[in-house]
């Protein structure tokens, strides 16, 4: 019974220092905390070094793109997207609107907005934009393909 | 005008060089610090000996049915009001009529993608700009929406969009945004994953053959060795990979 209680002393205990622990790193730091989830797999570059360099790297991939038509990949604009998506209280991922938006948890705190998403969607593909895309030329295809039959029967 | 064209030329010590470094991966210089080359897992896929283009057989095409312009807003998004002057308008149907003899015809107008684009010729940043297979494009990352390229385009091909683009209409394999230039991309996005363009697709009819123009065994090519067709203003030199055709 003793013994009992003393485990369950220690895991309140070992619960209360990680509470502290944790309200204290978040008072102390001044930097935004990111949140990432490592159970998609590993970032192209370490932590550090896509803190200082993503842009670089993303405006590499931009022009790959642009002049010899490189697309997909680890490197894509849609792979960061679908990794680093931040699901709202609709568990939906938010868009660029949303403060808790991954790109904009940093970039507001420095004051710094990337028009990147003035053109390009904020959320991974099949979310927002696809979905709604893929209805329109499903329903389309479907309408084409019944006037191909329309007229063929008329045909016979 | 030849300046324009990608220098194809390869430095062999320098792709020697680039094929070793992309075995590494990822060179160490010292400890600590690395330098990162960009590993091939994506190719590119704009390849200089070829020349994308269409033939559009103008006696299948129909006035009144807009099928190609109907895929091409679904496909990238665009959408235009009836008779608006300024919205987008990536591809549109043209119905013209010789007055004299009564004959009338219907065709698509979208970009002409030429050889020699006045567009890319005229922009002021390098944001127009040709393809190595000759699909022109604009680069919206440093177009700066001067809209010079609209004005000396003789096909009327670009818009510029006025507009924000609500987030729901954007399409990730098509971004469009607003204070840029746009204009038809060949599908530009299905091209590179060995597709064909949405309009080409989309014409039950058949209308609108896209293809290799440098390949000459390319159903295109071989069309085009068959018969007579025409590129719309040919005076002018700018040498349109669309071609027209009123084929047997």
């Amino acid at each position: 019974m003793i013994s009992r209680l003393t485990q369950l002393v220690s895991v309140f205990a070992a619960a209360a220092v990680l509470v502290l622990g944790a309200a204290g790193a978040q008072a102390g730091g001044i930097a935004p905390k990111v949140i990432i989830d490592k159970s998609k797999g590993e970032c192209v570059l370490p932590a550090e070094q896509m803190k200082r360099q993503h842009m670089k790297i993303l405006k590499h991939r931009r022009d790959a793109t642009m002049y010899q038509g490189v697309r997909g990949g680890k490197r894509s604009l849609q792979a960061c997207l679908s990794c680093h998506a931040v699901k709202g209280d609709d568990g939906k991922p938010v868009t660029i609107k949303s403060e808790k938006h991954f790109c904009r948890t940093c970039h507001d705190y420095v004051a710094v907005r990337p028009d990147c998403w003035d053109c390009h969607v904020s959320v991974p593909d099949k979310a927002a934009g696809r979905a709604a895309l893929k209805h329109r030329a499903g329903t389309m295809r479907a309408e084409a393909s019944g006037l191909i039959k329309y007229l063929e029967g008329g045909r016979k | 005008m030849t300046s324009h064209s990608p220098d194809t030329r390869v430095d062999e010590a320098r792709r020697e060089f680039m094929k070793k470094s992309a075995a590494a991966g990822v060179i160490a210089l010292a400890p600590g610090v690395t330098l990162m080359t960009m590993s091939s897992e994506a190719a590119a896929k704009a390849d200089p000996k070829k020349r994308w283009g269409m033939l559009i057989d103008t006696t299948v095409c129909k006035s009144g049915c807009d099928k190609c312009v109907a895929a091409c807003k679904a496909e990238n998004g665009w959408e235009a009001k009836a008779g608006s002057p300024t919205d987008p308008q990536w591809i549109r149907k043209v119905d013209v009529k010789d007055p004299k003899t009564g004959f009338a015809m219907s065709l698509p107008v979208m970009c002409q993608h030429c050889a020699n684009p006045p567009c890319v010729d005229v922009c002021p940043t390098g944001a127009s700009m040709k393809r190595a297979d000759g699909i022109v494009l604009v680069n919206r990352h440093i177009c700066i929406g001067c809209r010079y390229c609209m004005m000396a385009c003789p096909y009327k091909a670009r818009s510029f969009e006025h507009h924000e683009v609500p987030e729901e209409e954007k399409a990730p394999w098509a971004p469009r945004g607003q204070g840029t230039v746009e204009a038809c991309t060949m599908c530009v996005h299905r091209v590179d994953a060995g597709g064909i363009p949405a309009c080409a697709e989309a014409c039950d009819k058949g209308a609108i053959l896209f293809g290799d123009l440098n390949d000459p065994d390319s159903d295109i090519s071989k069309r085009l060795a068959s018969g007579p067709s025409y590129q719309i203003r040919a005076d002018l030199g700018a040498d349109p990979g669309v071609r027209y055709a009123r084929l047997p």
